[in-house]
């Protein structure tokens, strides 16, 4: 799993009927520390993340095993709102 | 699978159900010269990993396999702690 950053939601009026319902955030990737990286994701939120949030995403095939995901055509899906990241190196 | 050494880890209060109850350690992917090779990740432990120790991990949907027949939805597991590698 990756850490990311909340930075936007997306909208799509035409998409798979699969994804109905589903709610879409643009997130931005961070090192542990909280620094940005290059590259932005488009997720499925699971678990209802805010604007701002640090997420925990999924990304893969494995994104399917998010709750409520079964079958749905999606490789990328925030399952953890993070409260504290502590590192050591 | 890959190398890494575990150097952190993450407390997240509100997860997906499947979550409950997992470790979740930042890992450093490495080289086998112990260089890091790689972005930080996060990944759920399977064997009872700590901070500092060099393991190795299983990145995409085999992820998930250790914790059957619970469904954890994760992409990288700690399935191994190393005690030592070489190279020739």
């Amino acid at each position: 799993m990756i850490l990311a950053r909340v930075v936007g939601t997306v909208v799509a009026t035409r998409k798979d009927e699969r994804l109905l319902g589903s709610k879409f955030l643009l997130v931005r990737m961070i090192d542990p520390r909280g620094k940005d990286e290059a590259g932005y994701v488009v997720t499925v939120d699971t678990v209802d993340a805010g604007l701002g949030d640090r997420v925990l995403v999924v990304s893969g095939s494995s994104a399917r095993m998010a709750s409520g995901l079964k079958d749905c055509p999606v490789d990328a899906a925030i399952v953890g709102v993070v409260d504290t990241v502590e590192v050591k190196d | 699978m890959f190398l890494a050494r575990v150097i952190g880890t993450v407390v997240a209060t509100r997860k997906d159900p499947g979550l409950a109850g997992t470790k979740l350690l930042v890992i450093q992917p490495l080289r086998p010269d112990r260089a890091p090779s790689g972005r930080p990740l996060v990944a759920v432990d399977s064997v009872g990993a700590g901070a500092a120790e060099e393991v190795f991990y299983v990145r995409g949907r085999e992820a998930a396999l250790p914790f059957l027949p619970a469904e954890v939805p994760t992409d990288a597991a700690i399935v191994g702690i190393v005690d030592h590698w070489s190279t020739s």
